[in-house]
């Protein structure tokens, strides 16, 4: 068995509040898919045959297999944990470690992307890597998102991601939130390698491949708790650390792990390398660098390496507008027709190419539906207009509604000749008819959605 | 190879000795002095002609002498694999070198024997793939007798029919039934190479095998990623690493039941080795290893316990790593040091991790001598062995090959590394040693190819055409000042880019190899491979 795929579906999507505090986010439905489809088709069109899924109770009950309707013969095993201790993505793989017996590969439940796994996973054997990431290029969103009342939200945080010349190896990587004074970066770095180049407009789709003896380190070091914000950097800067004198035989070994507090991932790591493996890559003329006088990968132990998707599709539904863009893409993902056979739609109807109409809707004569989602067993009454907008399941739309730019959830009701732009309705609410509303969150207020905050180390 | 078209041949002549020998004679009289291109039908027929005199000759002793047409060396062809490219090779040898007696041949004798040898090269004439002559004689009735002069016959390798889609038919099948994915084909190859793969670095076998590889072990899936990104080159580095990988999967290996572990294991390791060759194809170290491996794991005999056979098998594997290639180091460095005097100029060409362990021992021994590491595009393995040189301490210039004629004349020994050896004594190694080897012959500085003798191989090859590798010809891209030349070379219809490998030097430009057995001349090469086979 070489990977074992842990798909982290615990977040709480604190971003989206106004989407989530009713639904689930892996729930939540993205080209009339629940989001947790697309991450575990990826990992089955890969072939993948089993997945652990770290999940909540809720969210558990429903991850039935025709729920998700996956096609194939996917393994699903869900783990359940609590949510009441602020519990984060590595405190959840400690969790499951006892399950974890190879290097694994973990994703998280909001990755929707065309990757081909292949490359990031090439990277992790081929170099023997510690880690394996995958980045993408930041696309800016360009549809508006409903509800903010056109105010900007205050720009993310930007992560500095320093590679080598390949454009491979990770050397460096630091979000703005941390780096009070400025970039700095060691000596030692800038000796290995001379030129780096500092990219800031990448995403982090938070899909590694770590290795087995990461796992273990995790075990034994309980005050990490975070994959991406404290792992991950912490194994970016160990590739330079200066490298403990490893000791030759085992004794030594044992007697510097009880001096040592925190068990040191390098002994963890190189108690497994081994003799064949040095005496290879002696007699091997390769190297990766060249200029200096050091062996390949300068002699270090622990090598991280990033995959850049420079095009192609790749989404982390995190926020509102992420939401809103992966619902336009999503046709382009899925092989299945935009239209659902089951969906009942009167002649009269124009429906764009690009909506996708979800299974068991009723459509009714003289609407006009363009560049939508509308989601399963809606209903659409007469002379309804509806353009760039995301209806989810269980909506009910009256006659004579204009619905433009907005996203209305799931099971709720738009009173007849309703006039609404660039909003979002939250779930179940009811829209008076002959409303007029645009640009404003119709979901609960603030106060409320404040009160429902859930962990915020996991990816949301 | 040769042998088989050497039997064919000898069932051939011997069939027609009754039927008109002199119109065979008038034959080649009149092909000689007209000295027209013959057709291949003819060529054959020509040389089958001759051998089945020969064996004749050979077969029936104490008749009396007959002074058959004397015949001249050049067109005694020994037809190497392409029957495109006869090439006129002296290498008469391998025609069994029956004693040159001429004597009449005794019909009914021969007759008899060679209706059975008909018979036997039509039934494989019919399984074979290549269209023999048309003058396959109908197949006769008795059995072929066993003959214990007459060479095995060899298939040619896959490897070297890319062009023929029988073959790449075949090729697809036996993978399918293996369950390995077939590397695509990349880029327009130049026409003398056709019948080789050429693949691109950028789309591994890896893209078409699923993720968490099931129906390949994950070492080798890793191995053969290391191997087509050229991560392990080098031809020990690629035997250690290949064997170091088996040894994962014996640890790995569970007998499934009613199987015995001696045959199952070996049809478990066929799909990698396959997987392995797809990847970059094996070379004659690797495919020696695999062959001791294969041996060993046959001779476990069936009542052994799985654990112990296991033990058994592992322990074999690191005795070989210790005994071919560690210790073969240590002795061919404790030979060359012998070669190696003061004040030496050596000349090495790209990496060989052979010569450098030679040279470092040099030096530890306190030897003073200077190195030129010579490079060449586009690999450029020389930095890598200048840096090792250079990290010991040793002096180093560093030169690209065009200019070896310029520093030749200070050199006073030249060092080589080996890929194989093969068994008329040429030497395969990087593409351009060919070249080092000629110069340094023009210059008259002895030539000492190093070579351990696991690398021995029993094939026989003249050039460099018929059986190489081709590696992705996007290496020959270069980028100068941001601008990548030859950027858009496949919009280009008529320019072919050619990234060669290897090639093969012949024995008359190498003075010494230096091997673990000794010091021997390279064309005592088939000895070494004879004693070797014998102990086996």
């Amino acid at each position: 068995m070489e990977l074992q795929a842990v798909l982290m579906a615990a977040g709480g999507g604190s971003r989206m509040m106004e989407l989530t505090y009713n639904t689930h986010k892996p729930l939540l439905p993205v080209g009339n898919k629940p989001l947790i489809w697309y991450p575990l088709n990826l990992l089955e069109r890969v072939g993948f045959e089993e997945v652990i899924i770290i999940t909540t109770k809720d969210v558990q009950k429903m991850l039935t297999p025709d729920r998700l309707k996956l096609d194939g013969k996917m393994k699903l095993d869900v783990v359940c944990i609590q949510l009441e201790g602020e519990m984060g993505t590595a405190d959840a793989l400690r969790h499951v470690q006892q399950k974890i017996k190879t290097d694994v590969l973990v994703l998280s439940c909001d990755l929707i992307t065309d990757v081909a796994l292949h490359e990031v996973v090439d990277l992790f054997r081929a170099h023997n890597a510690s880690m394996a990431m995958l980045m993408s290029k930041l696309h800016e969103f360009t549809e508006t998102v409903p509800g903010q009342k056109g105010k900007k939200k205050a720009g993310e945080q930007r992560d500095f991601v320093g590679v080598d010349a390949t454009g491979q190896r990770l050397l460096f990587m630091a979000n703005e939130a941390d780096l009070e004074d400025g970039l700095t970066i060691r000596k030692s770095i800038m000796c290995k390698h001379p030129s780096m180049r500092i990219r800031t407009g990448l995403l982090d789709a938070h899909l590694y491949c770590l290795k087995r003896c990461v796992v273990d380190f995790l075990v034994e070091n309980k005050n990490i708790s975070s994959i991406r914000g404290e792992l991950i950097p912490y194994l970016v800067r160990k590739q330079f650390s200066k490298s403990v004198n490893l000791p030759n035989n085992k004794d030594e070994v044992e007697m510097s792990q009880k001096m040592e507090g925190q068990t040191n991932l390098e002994i963890l790591g190189s108690c497994k390398d081994e003799e064949l493996l040095r005496l290879t890559q002696e007699r091997s003329c390769w190297n990766d660098h060249h200029g200096d006088m050091s062996e390949a990968y300068h002699g270090g132990k622990v090598r991280c390496y990033v995959h850049i998707m420079e095009d192609g599709v790749c989404y982390r539904v995190n926020t509102l507008a992420a939401y809103i863009e992966a619902n336009r893409m999503a046709p382009k993902l899925i092989e299945d027709p935009p239209i659902h056979p089951s969906a009942v739609i009167s002649e009269c109807t124009q429906v764009g190419a690009d909506s996708i109409i979800g299974a068991s809707c009723q459509i009714s004569d003289k609407t006009s539906i363009k560049r939508s989602t509308v989601g399963a067993s809606s209903t659409v009454r007469e002379k309804v207009k509806i353009t760039n907008s995301i209806l989810m399941n269980g909506v009910t739309v009256e006659e004579g509604c204009n619905i433009q730019g907005s996203v209305i959830c799931s099971n709720a009701v738009i009173g007849r000749n309703a006039d609404i732009k660039y909003c979002l309705v939250g779930s179940s609410q009811r829209i008076e008819p002959d409303a007029r509303h645009l640009d404003s969150n119709l979901s609960i207020n603030d106060s409320a959605l404040g009160s429902l905050k859930m962990s915020r180390d996991w990816p949301a | 190879m040769a042998d088989a078209d050497e039997t064919s041949k000898q069932a051939e002549r011997n069939t027609n000795v009754g039927d008109g020998i002199a119109v065979k004679k008038q034959d080649i009289a009149r092909a000689k002095n007209e000295g027209k291109e013959l057709t291949k039908d003819e060529k054959q027929r020509l040389r089958k002609e001759k051998k089945q005199q020969k064996k004749n000759k050979k077969d029936d002793k104490g008749e009396s002498e007959h002074e058959n047409v004397p015949l001249p060396p050049s067109q005694a062809v020994v037809q190497c694999q392409s029957q495109k490219a006869p090439s006129v090779a002296p290498s008469l040898a391998l025609t069994p070198v029956s004693v040159c007696t001429s004597e009449k041949p005794a019909k009914s004798k021969a007759e008899q024997r060679a209706e059975r040898r008909a018979r036997q090269e039509a039934d494989r004439a019919a399984k074979g793939k290549k269209g023999e002559s048309a003058q396959q004689p109908p197949s006769g009735k008795s059995k072929a007798p066993p003959n214990e002069l007459q060479p095995v016959v060899k298939r040619l390798p896959e490897h070297v029919q890319v062009d023929d889609p029988a073959a790449v038919r075949k090729l697809a099948k036996k993978l399918e039934r293996q369950q390995i994915p077939v590397r695509s084909e990349y880029g327009y190859k130049v026409s003398l190479f056709s019948h080789l793969h050429q693949y691109s670095r950028k789309a591994p076998l890896t893209q078409q095998i699923s993720i968490p590889s099931t129906v390949i072990h994950p070492y080798i899936v890793r191995l053969g990623l290391q191997y087509s990104q050229g991560i392990v080159a080098g031809s020990n580095a690629r035997s250690i690493a290949l064997l170091h990988a088996f040894q994962k999967v014996i640890q790995d290996y569970k007998t499934p039941p009613n199987e015995e572990l001696s045959r199952d294991l070996v049809n478990k390791l066929k799909p990698y080795i396959s997987y392995l060759n797809q990847c970059r194809p094996l070379s004659a170290s690797m495919g020696n290893a695999i062959k001791y491996v294969k041996k060993e794991i046959s001779n476990i005999p069936c009542l052994c316990k799985e654990e112990e056979a296991k033990k058994q098998l592992l322990s074999c594997i690191d005795n070989y790593i210790k005994e071919k290639i560690t210790l073969a180091a240590t002795t061919i460095s404790a030979y060359a040091i012998e070669k190696i005097s003061n004040g030496d100029v050596i000349l090495v060409y790209g990496c060989s991790s052979l010569v450098n362990h030679i040279l470092c021992d040099a030096f530890d021994k306190k030897r003073k001598f200077s190195v030129i590491v010579v490079d060449s595009r586009p690999r450029l393995e020389g930095r890598e062995a200048l840096r090792r040189l250079v990290k010991k301490g040793i002096c180093c210039t560093y030169v690209l090959i065009s200019a070896v004629s310029y520093i030749l004349p200070e050199v006073s020994k030249v060092f080589l590394g080996a890929h194989a050896l093969l068994a008329n004594g040429y030497v395969m190694s990087r593409v351009g040693t060919s070249q080092i080897a000629l110069v340094a012959k023009a210059y008259n500085v002895p030539v000492l190819v190093c070579c351990e003798t696991y690398k021995f191989c029993e094939r026989v090859q003249t050039d460099s055409f018929v059986s190489n590798e081709l590696d992705d010809p996007d290496d020959l891209m270069v980028t100068r000042k941001g601008k990548i030349h030859l950027e858009n070379w496949q919009d280009i219809r008529q320019l072919g880019l050619l990234n060669l490998v290897y090639d093969v030097t012949p024995p008359d430009f190498v003075d010494l190899v230096i091997t673990d057995l000794g010091m021997i001349p390279c064309t005592s090469v088939p000895v070494v491979l004879r004693v070797k086979n014998v102990d086996q």
